[in-house]
């Protein structure tokens, strides 16, 4: 692989990094979910991605692929971009969607009811609160009270390593439902100051408990149908970091 | 019977088995491979190292295995039979209730045979089931939501249909219906996992129990809400459980979040045998405490008490078993066969 090619493909993954799984919450290279990787002569990128199960949601499937044509796609040097989906019930349907640049809907007709841009939405109201949830609970083990806190202040103040990622995380996803011009730095899902916090945090840990079901069994069946691949392994399965109490 | 350290004899009904035919021979297409390979995925990935078989015998154990892992090899008293048809994808059925009552007759005082039903049978079903009802004398029935049939990929508890089957399920005495809450397909673009369903039946049908397998995991916050509303909604731990190995800090959040919101009153101890057995699971369940800062926190605890709740007492409620006249019988029958 000459240098040149090399490059374009590590901006390809860099560009894969800012997919997620919605459900999880983490991005579709670190989920191993990205099976090969080929770039043309013609500038053309070609991506076959694979599920956990053949039964993984279809919704979640189409959502995903239309992320990655979508980030790769805006590099200034691709031409095009084929996704394709192996080893799955809907594989035909949403590759033959896929291709042809079909919405949601064109592509499984009658079976899908509207679009995806509620689910997406949804999706991403979810990561947004447990996000928040994780810095929420390291602020508050540090002794800070960040009901009141600024969003200037958020900013401001000096964090170890892993408070840092926390912050920058829950920034990343915080304009899913701050307001424009927000001034606090932690809102609730609708975008108003934070209730009575004990109870609040109480229900965004739900939230969590869900996205670690599905987290750790994602990995745990992708382990177990790839697995003679070589990767993942259990280890992924269990390398989960354990809740913060 | 599972016996405490101080002796004590605990009671266990296990909610939720199987006793499947996924051979080979019995495989109609791909989708029926790829559902017992999803299974044989859950299985292998929640088990401990030395409990996971090999993938033949997990495609059909038959009713011998069946009997020695939950009666001689593992702690359960009786065992609740459930059904799961598949017929779109298994030739004979992958868990028919004619399969299941080879084990109730292995093991008449054990079993718990339950029957199902499917509302998009139309009229045939509903004959179907009266009959079923009839010859099996059932208590209880196994839907599953998810099923395929036909172009159909699902369906929902509040069809107009479903509320006849209920109806009809109502007036046959069958009063436990056990929901298992797959990703419904259809419609695609909806949340796969959707339990709003439940919320109405169990409004409408008050002399109906609902167990909602697997707690409606992943939407535990939309089932406890539900369940905190309806007193006749209660959670199966089938597939929860098992993470109490293979995650315990998880496992942790998921029981006291059932605890705080239903109640030990209202949780049902489930293997889902074969894909899990429940040996392991009711060793490590007896052996496992709640951390004294989560029973703080959450203002819960999993006393014995509790547990022996969940492990047999409530399902022998919701069953109408009498715990010490069924151990006599159960030693009975034990006689009998040893004579």
């Amino acid at each position: 692989m000459t240098a040149a090619l090399a490059e374009r493909e590590a901006e390809v993954r860099r560009a894969l990094d800012r997919v997620t799984d919605p459900e999880l919450d983490e991005p579709v290279t670190d989920l191993r979910f990205i099976e090969a990787l080929t770039i043309d002569p013609d500038d053309v990128v070609s991506i076959r991605f694979r599920l956990p199960t053949y039964w993984c949601a279809a919704n979640f499937a189409f959502l995903m692929a239309s992320d990655m044509r979508q980030e790769v796609g805006a590099l200034p040097w691709v031409r095009a971009v084929n996704v394709t989906l192996g080893e799955h019930m809907y594989a035909e349907q949403i590759n033959h969607g896929l291709a042809n640049g079909l919405s949601f809907q064109a592509a499984f007709g009658s079976d899908a009811s509207a679009e995806l841009d509620e689910l997406r939405r949804t999706f991403l109201v979810k990561a947004f609160q447990r996000r928040q949830e994780a810095l929420l609970r390291h602020l508050l083990r540090l002794g800070h009270a960040p009901a009141d806190m600024t969003l200037d202040a958020l900013l401001a103040l000096p964090l170890d390593e892993e408070g840092d990622r926390l912050r920058a995380r829950y920034l990343d996803r915080r304009d899913i439902c701050a307001r424009p011009g927000e001034q606090l730095a932690f809102v609730d899902a609708h975008g108003d100051r934070l209730p009575e916090l004990a109870p609040y945090l109480r229900t965004l840990e739900r939230v969590a408990i869900n996205a670690e079901f599905n987290g750790a069994l994602c990995r745990g069946l992708l382990a177990a149908r790839f697995g003679a691949d070589g990767e993942p392994t259990l280890l992924d399965f269990a390398r989960m970091p354990p809740r913060a109490a | 019977m599972y016996r405490t350290k101080s002796g004590e004899e605990i009671f266990i009904i296990d909610g939720h088995t199987h006793n499947w035919n996924a051979a080979k021979d019995n495989i109609k297409n791909i989708h029926g491979q790829q559902f017992i390979d999803c299974f044989y995925g859950y299985h292998s990935v929640l088990s401990p190292k030395d409990q996971v078989w090999p993938k033949d015998k997990f495609d059909r154990y038959g009713p011998e295995q069946m009997y020695q892992d939950l009666f001689v090899d593992g702690p359960d008293d009786m065992a609740i039979l459930q059904c799961t048809y598949l017929t779109d994808f298994y030739k004979d059925g992958f868990n028919t209730i004619e399969q299941n009552a080879v084990m109730k007759e292995r093991a008449p005082e054990r079993i718990i045979l339950n029957g199902a039903f499917d509302p998009r049978d139309g009229e045939a079903g509903l004959d179907a089931l009266e009959a079923m009802a009839e010859k099996y004398k059932i208590k209880g029935v196994k839907l599953y939501t998810a099923e395929w049939r036909g172009d159909s990929r699902g369906y929902k508890l509040t069809d107009p249909w479903a509320y006849r089957y209920l109806e009809k399920a109502q007036q046959l005495g069958i009063k436990n219906i056990h929901v298992h809450k797959g990703p419904t397909i259809i419609p695609l673009d909806r949340d796969a996992f959707d339990v709003a369903d439940i919320d109405h039946v169990a409004t409408d049908f008050q002399g109906l129990n609902f167990i909602v397998e697997h707690c409606g995991l992943p939407r535990l916050d939309d089932f406890c809400w539900i369940a905190v509303q309806e007193t006749n909604v209660y959670g199966g731990l089938a597939v929860a459980l098992p993470f109490i190995h293979a995650r315990r800090d998880y496992f942790t959040n998921v029981i006291s979040e059932l605890l705080f919101w239903l109640g030990e009153d209202k949780l049902l101890f489930g293997s889902d045998y074969g894909i899990w057995t429940p040996r392991w699971l009711v060793e490590q369940f007896m052996a496992y405490e709640l951390p004294d800062e989560v029973k703080q926190a959450k203002g819960v605890d999993l006393t014995l008490q509790a547990k022996k709740k969940i492990l047999g007492l409530n399902a022998a409620r919701l069953y109408d078993i009498d715990v010490d006249a069924q151990k006599q019988k159960i030693a009975g029958a034990r006689e009998k066969v040893a004579a």
